[in-house]
């Protein structure tokens, strides 16, 4: 999957949870949540449309990790690479 | 026509989903309304066969008219009275000036739009509910003010609030999400609301409804818990039964609550089955939760955000993971030395979060 299409996936799962927002003005290296006003349960919901997309599955530990969008692509994209998916 | 709401006066059948002649049992979702929170699946209180349908879609009812006839399972079908409906114009739409500028503004034929005005005249809410424009989130505002005007007019409010050490529910959280899949891990909402729905069967003078001058204590408790809109407004739904739910249903259905509550497909009973309000601000960075007693309803219950604090642990000062909570009760029904032995009793319970 390329770094384009990835972002697009993630923007999709945002889309869902935030339908009115203006994706295209997201700040890639500051938080998701400040931005988008989205509380914890919606990050979860967040991580959760990730998993069932891509099938990575984020542990609690790696969340500061995946709070910008910048490190969340980061991320993905280091554990697709690495094989190291948990479904 | 379900009351979804103290604020609510009527609603509009958008569809029905069960047809004459179907079998029906109770918890069926058998229509559609469209009402200040949303759409809302009405759901039937009885099991039998749906006999006849006496609204057609399109109508708006008032609250407390029948919507249709359930002959029960081996009975009579309950008797219902006609309902009122609100008769659309014929010829040429009746609509005020005002109306019928916000329509041409709005590019919306008045003709084409469905009055619910006295004699069918077309409103502007009808207009804006047409253009599809604006209109949900105003009119959820204007739901959200009459209760709260209301509620602040006739309630005589006392707050208090109780600082918990969280250390325990934390340690005990991060314990149990570090095997879990993310569908399936908890998060703090869950353990608060389980307390406080565990601590209430203690008080039930605070799950209870205020209705003509008088304190009616419900069995049941089902926490409504406040979730906010993402194009404004808010709606609190029920968790049934919360007190019955293991943390692993409470945080299931409060998963599934904000993602109806959002896409607009809450359930009759869910709006009007809650016993008592929980609203969860911490998240917005808000320390402390003065609540809003949402009528008939008696009390709401708040919290804010869990900090890092100082708290004092066998003489010695710590950091611990904190969070205020809040009690905004009607003094009518209860006093303060009951709120705060509540609140205590919701604290204490938190202390120990293996056995909530």
């Amino acid at each position: 999957m390329t770094r384009d299409e990835l972002r697009q996936a993630v923007l999709g799962v945002l889309k869902e949870i935030a339908p009115e927002a203006d994706l295209s003005r997201l700040a890639p290296d500051a938080p998701i949540r400040d931005q988008l006003d989205i509380d914890s349960i919606d990050f979860m919901r967040l991580l959760i449309g990730v998993h069932e997309k891509l099938h990575v599955d984020v542990p609690e530990s790696d969340y500061p990790k995946v709070a910008a969008l910048t490190g969340l692509l980061d991320y993905l994209d280091a554990r697709l690479a690495g094989g190291s998916a948990k479904r | 026509m379900p009351a979804l709401g103290a604020d609510m006066t009527a609603g509009r059948l958008i569809a029905w989903l069960k047809h004459p002649g179907e079998a029906v049992t109770r918890g069926d979702i058998i229509a559609e309304v469209d009402t200040d929170k949303g759409v809302i699946e009405v759901e039937v209180f009885t099991s039998g066969v749906l006999e006849k349908t006496l609204v057609e879609p399109g109508t708006k009812v008032p609250v407390g008219m029948p919507l249709a006839i359930i002959r029960e399972a081996g009975g009579a079908p309950a008797p219902a009275a006609a309902p009122v409906a609100v008769p659309s114009p014929e010829g040429r739409a009746r609509i005020s000036p005002a109306a019928r500028r916000l329509a041409a503004e709005l590019g919306v034929d008045p003709a084409a739009v469905h009055g619910t005005g006295p004699e069918g005249a077309v409103t502007l809410d009808d207009v804006r509910q047409a253009s599809g424009k604006g209109a949900r989130g105003e009119r959820m505002r204007q739901a959200v003010a009459a209760a709260v005007t209301r509620s602040k007019r006739e309630i005589p409010h006392y707050y208090i609030g109780h600082t918990i050490d969280l250390g325990p529910a934390t340690t005990w959280l991060a314990e149990q999400n570090r095997d879990r899949p993310v569908a399936r891990r908890l998060v703090h909402s869950a353990l608060l609301v389980k307390a406080v729905a565990l601590a209430l069967r203690e008080f039930p003078e605070l799950n209870a409804r205020w209705v003509e001058g008088r304190v009616a204590p419900i069995a049941d408790i089902n926490v409504g818990l406040a979730i906010s809109l993402r194009d404004g407004g808010l709606v609190a739904p029920a968790l049934h039964h919360a007190d019955r739910l293991n943390v692993d249903e409470l945080m299931a259905g409060t998963l599934d609550l904000v993602e109806r509550a959002r896409a607009g497909t809450l359930r009759s009973s869910e709006l009007s089955d809650p016993t008592i309000t929980v609203t969860i601000l911490g998240d917005r960075g808000v320390d402390t939760v003065y609540g809003v007693v949402y009528p008939p309803q008696v009390a709401i219950v708040g919290f804010g955000k869990v900090v890092q604090g100082p708290w004092v642990v066998d003489g010695s000062v710590v950091a611990r993971p904190l969070v205020r909570a809040t009690l905004a009760a009607d003094h009518r029904v209860s006093d303060g030395h009951r709120g705060a032995l509540f609140l205590a009793g919701v604290a204490d319970r938190l202390r120990d979060p293996g056995r909530l």
